[in-house]
């Protein structure tokens, strides 16, 4: 086990980016991620450790211009008790609510859980669907600037981000969806509770009868990192959900994900359950 | 030698000062370096929910929780419940439901019980069954064991 050789629990976004500023940091919030993968190994710990709880301005939910800004320090826990959550972004309170188990909700971070950056990992499949957008903050120049970037250009590989090391994921910006939105989750795996997900899938359109417009469609546990299916995306584009446009849009995602074989599941059955979900998925946005 | 770090808390109604390894998790601190050992170390990995204990009135796993991040916060554990109602209630319905077997999951179903009926006190079959999801019972006794929180639910109505 690493030695770290300094713990630091700073009360400000100034204090927390000094620190970054310094070096070598390793940043937990939950812990939930960073402790077992510190214990097996999989994390070597930075000298220095940074609990970044206590920075006030991490924390809270809130709306401004057309946008929901979600605090990096939100739980799990938080988003599923919160009301505009559950009625304007279905998908992303459906992904909380299949979110491993009440203990791990409580303590477990959206900020974490996006920075984590595992291809797996349950929020992110719905907040690419939903379009969002992250913040990260640093004090490149001796001044706090932070700048946004779509979520759907941060990941590199699994456990790997576009998170410079003097910054801090700060937020999480999602778009407020139109009227006639539908946002939905679909996560599979071999129980309910505390599992990761074989495949996982989010779809986001806004729904004009039986035709669907600003198509956005995602999925995780197919590839290195989650994705977004921007040539399945077009073949639902402002289309007629009848039979012929669902086929087509299985064949595209068929070419859109990359899945492996490990101990979850074989290449082949995460291929499967890809074209049933989705399908189930379309037909059920289509009928309801 | 990692670093030390002096952390002030509330365990158990009572005010704390210890010195913690930066490393160490909260498990550890309150098994190893306090010596309340009901609070059980299985998977170590936030699978089981043996180490459940309550934290500023919520659950977590205190295996995945770094001793130095209980600094100022309020820990409640197996030991602590004792002295509430609802922690009388559930143990008086786990005896006399014959919910233990083996014992080794008991103290951390104890401890999410009560937070769950702190919550949702009407909570019925399936929301019990939900909110227990994150503690293994190796032994598989939960009918038992959801009978004992349905039981202790009437008690503390």
């Amino acid at each position: 086990m690493s030695d770290i050789q300094r713990y630091a629990a700073p009360r400000s976004l100034e204090e927390a980016t000094d620190i970054l500023r310094a070096g070598n940091v390793t940043i937990f919030a939950g812990g939930t991620d960073v402790m077992p993968q510190m214990k097996t190994g999989r994390l070597k710990l930075q000298p220095t450790l940074m609990n970044i709880r206590h920075i006030p301005e991490l924390r809270g939910m809130a709306q401004a211009q057309g946008t929901l800004r979600i605090g990096a320090l939100t739980t799990m826990t938080e988003l599923l008790n919160s009301d505009i959550v559950r009625e304007r972004f279905n998908a992303l309170w459906q992904a909380c609510d299949h979110f491993a188990s009440d203990q791990l909700r409580n303590a477990g971070t959206i900020g974490g859980n996006i920075c984590n950056a595992s291809p797996a990992g349950d929020t992110l499949v719905p907040l690419l669907a939903l379009d969002a957008k992250i913040v990260l903050t640093g004090k490149p120049n001796g001044a706090l600037t932070s700048r946004t970037m779509p979520l759907a250009e941060f990941f590199i590989a699994p456990g790997s981000t576009k998170r410079a090391a003097g910054e801090l994921l700060t937020a999480v910006e999602l778009p407020l969806p139109p009227a006639e939105f539908v946002s939905e989750f679909f996560k599979f795996g071999t129980r309910p509770a505390l599992d990761i997900a074989t495949i996982s899938i989010g779809l986001a359109a806004r729904r004009d009868r039986k035709t669907l417009r600003n198509v956005r469609l995602a999925f995780g546990s197919v590839a290195p990192t989650p994705i977004r299916a921007p040539e399945t995306e077009a073949v639902l584009e402002g289309k007629s959900l009848d039979d012929a446009t669902i086929e087509a849009a299985l064949a595209a995602a068929a070419k859109e994900i990359h899945p492996i074989s490990d101990v979850r599941a074989s290449d082949w059955y995460r291929r499967e359950l890809v074209h049933n979900i989705l399908q189930r998925m379309l037909v059920h946005v289509r009928d309801r | 030698m990692s670093a030390t770090v002096d952390i002030t808390f509330k365990l158990n109604g009572v005010e704390r000062r210890v010195a913690v390894s930066a490393h160490m998790s909260a498990l550890e601190m309150l098994r190893d370096a306090i010596g309340l050992t009901g609070t059980k170390y299985a998977c170590g990995e936030g699978e089981c929910g043996a180490c459940t204990v309550l934290v500023d009135g919520q659950t977590v796993n205190s295996c995945l929780m770094f001793a130095a991040d209980c600094d100022g916060r309020d820990l409640v554990t197996i030991e602590g419940l004792v002295t509430s109602p609802i922690g009388e209630s559930l143990r008086k319905s786990f005896t006399k439901n014959g919910a233990v077997q083996c014992g080794f999951c008991t103290p951390g179903l104890m401890v999410q019980a009560s937070h769950l009926l702190e919550q949702h006190p009407h909570a019925d079959r399936a929301e019990i069954q939900r909110g227990i999801e994150g503690n293994l019972c190796r032994c598989t006794g939960y009918k038992k064991i959801v009978d004992a929180i349905i039981d202790a639910e009437v008690d503390v109505a």
